[in-house]
């Protein structure tokens, strides 16, 4: 009882509980997906990873991912400007509607870009007359992956923008400087580190989104499967540790941007975890 | 300016108007008919009890692990924290594969829980399960900030007032937790009935017993049944919208007076 944080309840007891619970539900499933993959050694788990539908499946998720990402980053920070420089009516409406795709279930978010451009949708006909696939083909999966990760970067952005003010674009505005000038050297750079925090976000949704693209994709070996949508196909067909393989790298990729993110924000001495991003 | 319009319009609003808009293109009554589905009630059944049945039983689990985060000051402290947020960086597909075999019948958990007589795997509880895997880091998140703010003067005061143990925690602790638990207990519940990734490999899928709603969408749409679907996925939408409005404004209310409110 010497520590005055440990005062009030027994603090031993509780973090052992704690460890108990942290170990079943949070540190055994990791685990597993790596014991897994190397069930058959390591270089079994690498032959897995260099069949030629899984290096389309990488290859198609690093398309996707580099090119959602680098939408929603631009849009995301014009949008955040806007949004924080500006006070006009209907603006709270507007923050709101950024953030809704958050709470849309993923296999919703697939199924709307289908009542567009499906064989049944809106646009359906138009686009069979001019040969255009944008169902079932690589570009519905942009766009599913558009809609998911759409709030992260405008939302991370935001609160930090509104901090800022406005004195110094002002000053830069009086001496002359125009707008590309006055956001890439005068609003960016102090809002850096939330960018980054945004765009790497992003980056571990749009790599790993399974509902959205799932339902849009079509599932078609090496053309459009994504790596999740590839591990769904390998574990449906039994073949357990090329599933797991896939996995493993899959999870890797997105817990190293989680993990990077992390330690940029233990720089940057905030304290908010991905979740209170997230919700 | 301009830019955010488009983006937004183009991205977020168009195909959500569509979702809108689109059940009641064949007309009303074709649109209700829709609804006269006892598969479709049965799995929105299932997803909103086993989210709900998740989220309560994370509650527990929350407070314990946000009490140690925010109280206990022991080595490892910093890991704990970082693999609390574990479930987010994994990615649905990669959990689902990794909890159905898991708790598989040849699983770790699955062989040790099927000697006792419990399967899991291939019925709710295996759902109930992955959902308190996706939902835990809600439930600590939200309680962990609101207990940092806590006075320790209280539990002190009630100490000295010759206040036990469980009385503390019961009376002075609890109390003032109650909103937060709401809000975390909103907010997984919410992304409980929308999951589908973790969900499904473990679930088993069968109509009327083990078939979540999510999943029924994509069943409807194999079947080219697009009424069908968009009727469920906007019952999805209004629900998940209905928990998170609830939210924002449960948070607006704690953020006043939240530690003189609720304790004498």
């Amino acid at each position: 009882m010497s520590n005055g944080r440990t005062k009030g309840l027994p603090g031993l007891s509780l973090a052992v509980m704690s460890w108990m619970i942290v170990i079943l539900i949070l540190i055994i499933p990791p685990i597993l997906i790596f014991a897994e993959a190397l069930h058959s050694g390591f270089v079994a788990a690498i032959q897995n990873l260099l069949m030629p539908d899984a290096l389309m499946a990488i290859r198609l998720t690093l398309f996707i991912t580099v090119i959602a990402v680098s939408i929603n980053a631009i849009c995301g920070t014009l949008s955040a400007w806007a949004l924080s420089k500006y006070r006009f009516p209907g603006r709270a409406l507007l923050i709101s509607l950024i953030e809704l795709p958050i709470s849309v279930s993923p296999v919703v978010s697939g199924l709307i870009w289908l009542l567009l451009f499906g064989a049944q949708g809106w646009w359906g006909d138009f686009l069979i007359r001019h040969n255009i696939t944008i169902a079932f083909a690589w570009p519905g999966i942009l766009l599913a992956t558009l809609f998911v990760t759409f709030p992260y970067v405008a939302r991370t952005l935001l609160p930090l923008m509104e901090q800022q003010g406005r004195d110094t674009e002002e000053a830069a505005a009086l001496l002359g400087a125009g707008f590309w000038h006055i956001l890439l050297h005068i609003t960016l750079p102090e809002a850096r580190w939330a960018l980054v925090s945004g765009i790497l976000l992003t980056t571990a949704r749009a790599m790993g989104e399974f509902g959205a693209v799932s339902v849009i994709s079509g599932h078609i070996p090496g053309m459009t499967e994504t790596m999740p949508l590839h591990i769904e196909t390998l574990y449906n067909s039994y073949q357990s540790v090329a599933a797991f393989s896939m996995a493993a790298l899959l999870a890797m990729m997105a817990m190293g941007t989680v993990g990077v993110r992390a330690l940029l924000e233990a720089r940057s001495h905030s304290t908010s975890g991905v979740v209170s991003d997230l919700t | 300016m301009g830019v955010l319009m488009l983006w937004l319009g183009l991205l977020v609003l168009l195909p959500l108007s569509a979702l809108i808009l689109r059940p009641w293109q064949d007309g009303t009554a074709a649109m209700l008919a829709t609804l006269h589905d006892s598969r479709m009630f049965a799995a929105l059944g299932t997803s909103f009890s086993c989210a709900a049945l998740a989220a309560l039983a994370n509650i527990p689990a929350g407070l314990i692990l946000a009490w140690t985060l925010a109280r206990v000051d022991l080595p490892g402290r910093r890991i704990m924290d970082a693999l609390i947020d574990l479930p987010f960086a994994i990615p649905t597909a990669v959990t689902g594969i990794t909890l159905a075999t898991l708790y598989g019948p040849n699983g770790w958990i699955g062989s040790l829980l099927a000697k006792i007589g419990i399967q899991v795997a291939f019925t709710p509880a295996g759902i109930v399960i992955a959902l308190m895997f996706v939902g835990l880091p809600f439930i600590v998140r939200s309680i962990e900030p609101v207990l940092r703010e806590l006075p320790l003067d209280l539990e002190e005061a009630a100490m000295l007032l010759g206040a036990r143990n469980w009385q503390i925690a019961l009376r002075v602790i609890l109390p003032p937790l109650l909103p937060a638990t709401v809000t975390g207990f909103g907010l997984a519940f919410a992304r409980g009935i929308g999951e589908y990734g973790s969900v499904i490999f473990i679930a088993g899928n069968k109509p009327f017993f083990s078939e979540i709603a999510p999943l029924l969408i994509v069943v409807r749409l194999q079947e080219f049944n697009y009424p069908g679907a968009t009727s469920i996925a906007l019952l999805l939408l209004i629900a998940s919208l209905i928990c998170l409005i609830a939210v924002s404004f449960l948070r607006r209310h704690v953020s006043r007076g939240l530690i003189v409110g609720d304790t004498p």
